[in-house]
């Protein structure tokens, strides 16, 4: 619990920093997911070439939302039943849950900047405001990674974890995604009413938060066995 | 019989719902004409799904801080009859929009997040499926139902009304316009129709839960 804040932050920056050793010491699940993001980009590129830019905004985001199911699912999976055990008796429900949001978020960045990087030089660049789109790609993996972060912790209770995230996962992001498209096209170049983006804006990083608050105070309920 | 007033005022409402929904005289409007009258019908669903769903999510929040099967067979019920009603509302409004837009599926967002509720629950349901254990599902599905419930119902609401659309009152409420309809409609929309549906759905809920205490005797009282 948050009755020692001090400990608490303490204890989700050790946490991080065991997520992001342990990333650096097994690198061949990163650079699975790299490659995943590779082959998937590339294997677009030789089905599309250079599409024209609504398709290639839809592609962007379907891919962002394969990569984070990918990237995120394993976060889970990788911890034994030791290991969790291990964190029980060491950590709280809720530092654990803060630090494996925010890790799962920094990994996601990090995975969509590169896709976005690979996207231009393969799939051809319709953007027009660049750093706009940029930073709506930078909200939306958040969103992504959060809620699929969130999910990947109930399916990981179920048996047949990655086909779960998948059913119980896409219908949940769908609203997040609609209004990503429809945000991102203000980089291709559409123009909005005043006020309408940053509504839409608004209301993306309100049900980020939602899902902070959310992982928060449900994590506790499936951690203990 | 204990309580039985309720059920009595349920048939009568939906029996008034019925007789003047489809006899009383409406207000005669380009292109709905007479299709004014699914009104009665399908915005009733709307309110039922989320009558229904809502008391789920109040039995899985109640699961959760006390862990009773009791409130796991509620919570599941009103999960059931909430998507009997969503799938109800979706072919009552394909049916409709096949004779005022032309077709009975156009992607309209009210159409998709129709969809896109009935996807999450169906969801929920193979999700407790995949568990074996009793008390994990219970408190897997619990949790989720929550998640899902909070992360549905502000988008359910908030989206419909930033992206254009082709249903009744695009502008501002996304349920019904209440432009289109006049005095009396108005009586027997919310006077019969949706208190009407929603007891019903209550009630069909409460027939399932006694269905599923006998059924699950053995474990209830173990």
């Amino acid at each position: 619990m948050f009755t020692q804040p001090v400990h608490s932050f303490q204890h989700i920056f050790a946490l991080l920093k065991k997520d992001l050793l342990l990333e650096l010491r097994q690198q061949y699940t990163f650079y699975g997911i790299l490659l995943y993001v590779a082959s998937s980009i590339f294997v677009l590129y030789l089905a599309i070439e250079q599409p024209e830019s609504t398709v290639w905004n839809g592609l962007f985001w379907i891919i962002q939302l394969f990569i984070c199911v990918n990237a995120v699912a394993k976060s889970f999976l990788q911890e034994t039943k030791g290991r969790m055990l291990y964190f029980y008796a060491i950590a709280g429900a809720q530092q654990f849950i803060v630090a494996k949001l925010l890790y799962n978020t920094f990994i996601m960045l990090l995975m969509s900047l590169i896709s976005l990087f690979l996207f231009q030089i393969l799939l051809g660049n319709p953007l027009i405001h660049f750093w706009q789109f940029t930073g709506i790609v930078c909200i939306g993996s958040a969103s992504l990674s959060l809620v699929f972060t969130m999910l990947a912790a109930i399916a990981a209770k179920a048996q047949q974890q990655a086909s779960l995230m998948a059913i119980m996962g896409f219908p949940i992001i769908i609203p997040q995604l609609l209004l990503l498209m429809r945000i991102s096209k203000a980089g291709l170049g559409e123009v909005f009413q005043a006020g309408a983006l940053s509504d839409m804006i608004w209301l993306l990083c309100g049900l980020d938060v939602l899902v902070m608050v959310m992982a928060v105070i449900l994590f506790p309920f499936l951690w203990k066995d | 019989m204990k309580k039985t007033w309720w059920k009595v005022l349920c048939i009568f409402l939906l029996l008034y719902t019925l007789i003047g929904g489809l006899l009383m005289d409406v207000p005669h409007k380009k292109i709905l004409n007479e299709t004014i009258r699914n009104i009665y019908f399908h915005v009733p669903m709307w309110f039922g799904m989320m009558v229904l769903f809502s008391c789920s999510v109040f039995y899985s929040v109640k699961y959760l801080r006390k862990p009773d099967l009791l409130y796991d067979i509620y919570a599941t019920s009103y999960a059931r009859t909430g998507m009997l009603f969503g799938i109800l509302g979706l072919v009552t409004g394909a049916m409709w929009a096949n004779y005022t837009w032309g077709k009975a599926w156009s992607n309209d967002i009210k159409q998709l997040g129709a969809a896109m509720a009935l996807l999450v629950y169906a969801a929920y349901f193979v999700l407790r499926n995949s568990m074996i254990d009793i008390d994990k599902r219970a408190r897997v599905g619990a949790v989720y139902n929550i998640f899902a419930f909070a992360m549905l119902f502000p988008a359910l609401w908030i989206v419909p009304r930033m992206v254009e659309s082709l249903h009744p009152g695009g502008a501002g409420n996304p349920g019904a316009d209440p432009r289109d309809m006049d005095a009396r409609m108005r009586i027997v929309f919310w006077l019969g129709a949706v208190p009407g549906f929603i007891l019903l759905g209550i009630w069909l809920s409460t027939i399932i839960i006694r269905f599923r205490k006998i059924e699950d005797k053995n474990l209830l009282h173990a």
